[in-house]
């Protein structure tokens, strides 16, 4: 197999080439052909020798770098619009680009223009592969370490053994037709790495490529799952992110379902899944009591209050247990989990309404004119606080959010302590210039009645 | 005189001679004629040069010359030094208000052609101070260490780059370097309170001396006329000029507190030089000049060629005595009006280009 590959390279004719040229080589440094005296039969055999040598390697030098033509592309290009759509698309493959071929797909000879010598199934053409086998075939390469080092030495070549995993491979094993196989999502003769932002598996493209299967009613109705996933997505915080505002860092459904091993995320994990990007959140929630609450009645982490594919914006108004609030979805008024979100809920109320007074302050005195860096500087930790205290509510404990909200609290104090100064400061200045300007403009008027009375004398 | 007064006075007399300056005061007189006005700049100038120098002490002593503390020390000095604010934008101000009233005098003296003989060493002192104000307030505009002064810096040393022959050796010795660094901002902090100061303190002492010596000069139409009026130097026109000096006090601290001057952001020599970018409006007209000019004119750089231009009028303005030769036989010629209103215009309508013309 790995012959066969080399010699489907350009550099069958040179390798040919070197051994030739090799051989003659060690034609020419027998020492017994030197020891004849006769000269001019020596002379005989160097310009033969010479001659032997140039009609050699001249020959595979000159016709070495020029590439076979592929009579597979060439041909399909003269066919109808089906038949033509893969030697038009082949051109910005990136296995083409690196060297491979139909043949190396497909099988056959793509060095002969007869339509039977070309596809002969002797020479190992399989024309179409079904739909089945691709991801084996696929994987032919992909699967194949030592083989995929020599383009990439980091690639991944675990796709296919984790596509066997997924519930696409499986259902595939099973013979299912309509299942997911490689070009499903990665496109056939004109595949593109998935950096590629033209790739339909790019980041931002990748929700639209899944849609196309998982949005489609009509497609999915043999299998039992909602469809209504890539609507919901499009609404979330982190659909908006990625599609709208083209934020690469945001999720899209492989970040948290898998790519080749597509799957749904177990529920009783989905807090792993967060995990990947929200960890201190996590983290926080699996130290806090409704970790093993959670654990023990079932109820998935992070989807139980966020939801899945549409999560949304958190706002302060979820927290709590009035208007939409959620914790009353689980505590009623008289438990203890009730009064903790009425408590927390409280807490960071009040440290909101504390920054936006101080806020005010500090901006008032901005519009004054007045230097108020420092209170800003204060300010905006405070707002750190905030960000903050809203995380650990996540520890689902009064007195750990009580804390950061109480060093909030201080800090924007301290900016409207320092607001606060500066106005006095400023009401300070003006007294202070009408006391001045007065005394100056009485001196003045003192000196101009002095000149006059002097000059009048 | 009180009995210790003339105690001290007796003192200083019998060592010093000091009636001879008593007598020459008592005598000393000002003309009095329809340009009076105009005499009263020079003393403005003089005393905002005063308020520079005491306010300019003052913030020394919180000033601190380096990249990593210039901007904290003067954000310091204007928001946790006592009254700090205000002398710092007292400090601005007047800066700005001085090199106006400099200008003002500059013009008026040149309209009165009071640069004639046998006062040639008066006048040349005078743009020598002035283009040494330009100088401060060049040196002084960057020790904020803000973005804008920055900016503006690497600017005004690129164009002095420009100068001909000495251009390139001149940028590195103002810049301390190739670039604008912690060694710009020493070396302008030095110019700036030690170097500049000292060469005034020459220039002015001289400039004061010989309008003491010579009194001030009249008018060419003043001078002819029979009925001439005068006034005494002292106490008349010394009050005059304390009166003079209390209001522009009373105007620069207005302008102090209600238009407080700004600090802006700290200088960040990474980030790309801000769009619209001007050196100080005393400069505008230079720098738009310089902006006007075509890249090149015939085989020269324009900007080399605009460079030479404002030596050569330099040199003429220095020179005026010598060249207005009408003047010293006391007759007018009209070119030297035309020429100095031909100045104004131009000086006028270029800052009002690089205000409010194209922006580009």
């Amino acid at each position: 197999m790995e012959n066969r590959r080399l010699m489907q390279t350009s550099l069958r004719g040179a390798i040919a080439t070197k051994q030739s040229f090799s051989g003659l080589l060690r034609f020419a440094r027998n020492d017994t052909l030197f020891a004849r005296k006769d000269t001019l039969f020596n002379v005989f055999v160097l310009v033969f020798l010479h001659l032997v040598f140039f009609l050699a390697i001249f020959p595979a030098f000159a016709f070495a770098s020029v590439p076979q033509k592929d009579f597979c592309i060439e041909c399909h290009k003269t066919l109808s619009e089906a038949a033509k759509e893969p030697a038009d698309k082949i051109e910005s493959d990136v296995h083409f680009k690196r060297g491979l071929s139909c043949v190396d797909c497909h099988g056959g000879d793509p060095t002969k223009d007869d339509f039977a010598e070309a596809k002969d199934p002797a020479k190992g053409f399989i024309g179409k592969p079904k739909r089945g086998d691709i991801p084996d075939l696929c994987g032919k390469c992909h699967a194949d370490p030592a083989y995929m080092r020599r383009f990439n030495p980091n690639i991944q070549t675990d796709q296919l053994s984790k596509y066997n995993e997924s519930q696409h491979g499986k259902l595939n094993a099973q013979g299912d037709q309509k299942v997911a196989v490689c070009i499903s999502c990665h496109d056939v003769h004109g595949v593109r790495e998935v950096g590629d932002p033209q790739a339909p598996v790019f980041i931002t493209n990748i929700p639209k490529r899944c849609a196309s299967c998982h949005a489609d009613k009509e497609y999915m109705k043999d299998y039992s799952i909602p469809t209504d996933q890539m609507e919901l997505y499009e609404q979330s915080v982190h659909g908006e992110a990625l599609l709208k505002k083209g934020d690469r860092g945001a999720p899209a459904c492989p970040s948290c379902h898998g790519s080749h091993d597509a799957a749904l995320p177990r529920a009783m994990a989905v807090g792993n899944v967060c995990a990947q990007c929200h960890s201190l959140t996590r983290d926080l929630f699996a130290k806090s009591p409704h970790k093993a609450a959670h654990d023990k009645l079932g109820i998935p982490e992070c989807e139980a209050c966020h939801g899945n594919h549409k999560i949304m914006r958190t706002t302060d108004e979820i927290l709590g247990t009035k208007g939409d609030g959620l914790c009353v979805k689980c505590h009623t008024v008289d438990s203890k989990g009730y009064a903790v979100a009425t408590l927390i809920k409280t807490e960071i109320e009040t440290l909101k309404m504390d920054i936006k007074e101080s806020e005010g302050i500090v901006t008032n005195a901005e519009t004054l004119g007045m230097e108020v860096s420092d209170a800003k500087f204060d300010l905006d930790q405070s707002k750190n606080s905030l960000t903050k205290s809203r995380t650990y509510v996540h520890t689902f404990s009064k007195e750990k959010v009580g804390e950061i909200v109480k060093e909030g609290m201080g800090l924007a104090d301290k900016a409207k302590g320092q607001g606060q100064k500066a106005i006095e400061e400023f009401k300070f200045r003006r007294k202070g210039f009408a006391i001045a300007i007065f005394f100056i403009l009485f001196l003045a008027g003192a000196l101009y009645f002095k000149i006059r009375a002097m000059e009048r004398d | 005189m009180p009995k210790l007064t003339k105690k001290i006075y007796d003192w200083f007399e019998e060592r010093y001679g000091i009636a001879d300056f008593k007598d020459f005061f008592a005598k000393k007189t000002v003309p009095v004629h329809k340009h009076f006005l105009w005499y009263y700049f020079g003393g403005i100038t003089l005393f905002l040069f005063c308020v520079q120098v005491v306010t300019g002490i003052l913030l020394l002593f919180y000033y601190k010359s380096t990249v990593a503390e210039a901007f904290e020390s003067v954000k310091f000095i204007m928001t946790k030094v006592e009254f700090g604010w205000l002398i710092r934008s007292i400090h601005a101000w007047s800066a700005n208000l001085m090199i106006f009233s400099a200008f003002i005098h500059l013009f008026s003296t040149f309209f009165l052609k009071s640069y004639r003989q046998p006062r040639e060493l008066t006048w040349m002192t005078g743009v020598g101070l002035l283009g040494i104000l330009m100088g401060l307030g060049f040196t002084g505009y960057l020790l904020p260490w803000n973005e804008l002064s920055f900016f503006a810096t690497k600017v005004g040393t690129q164009i002095a780059g420009s100068v001909p022959i000495v251009g390139s050796y001149l940028r590195t010795v103002l810049r301390g370097g190739e670039e604008i660094s912690d060694a710009t901002l020493t070396r302008f902090f030095a110019f700036h309170v030690m170097v500049l100061p000292i060469v005034i303190a020459a220039f002015l002492g001289i400039h004061l001396l010989m309008v003491q010596l010579q009194g001030m000069s009249e008018p060419l139409s003043v001078s002819r006329d029979p009925n001439k009026k005068e006034m005494k130097f002292f106490p008349n026109f010394l009050l005059r000029d304390f009166l003079v000096w209390l209001l522009v006090f009373a105007g620069l601290l207005t302008l102090s507190v209600f238009f407080p001057w700004e600090l802006g952001k700290k200088a960040d020599p990474f980030t790309a030089t801000p769009v619209g970018i001007k050196p100080e409006w005393y400069f505008l007209w230079m720098f738009q000049t310089l902006k006007f000019i075509p890249a090149k004119i015939l085989a020269f750089d324009g900007e080399v060629l605009g460079i030479l231009g404002f030596g050569v009028a330099g040199a003429i303005l220095l020179f005026i005595p010598f060249i207005d030769i009408w003047s010293k036989k006391e007759k007018r010629n009209p070119l030297f009006a035309v020429i100095g209103i031909l100045a104004i215009l131009y000086i006028l309508f270029m800052t009002y280009q690089a205000y409010f013309g194209p922006q580009r």
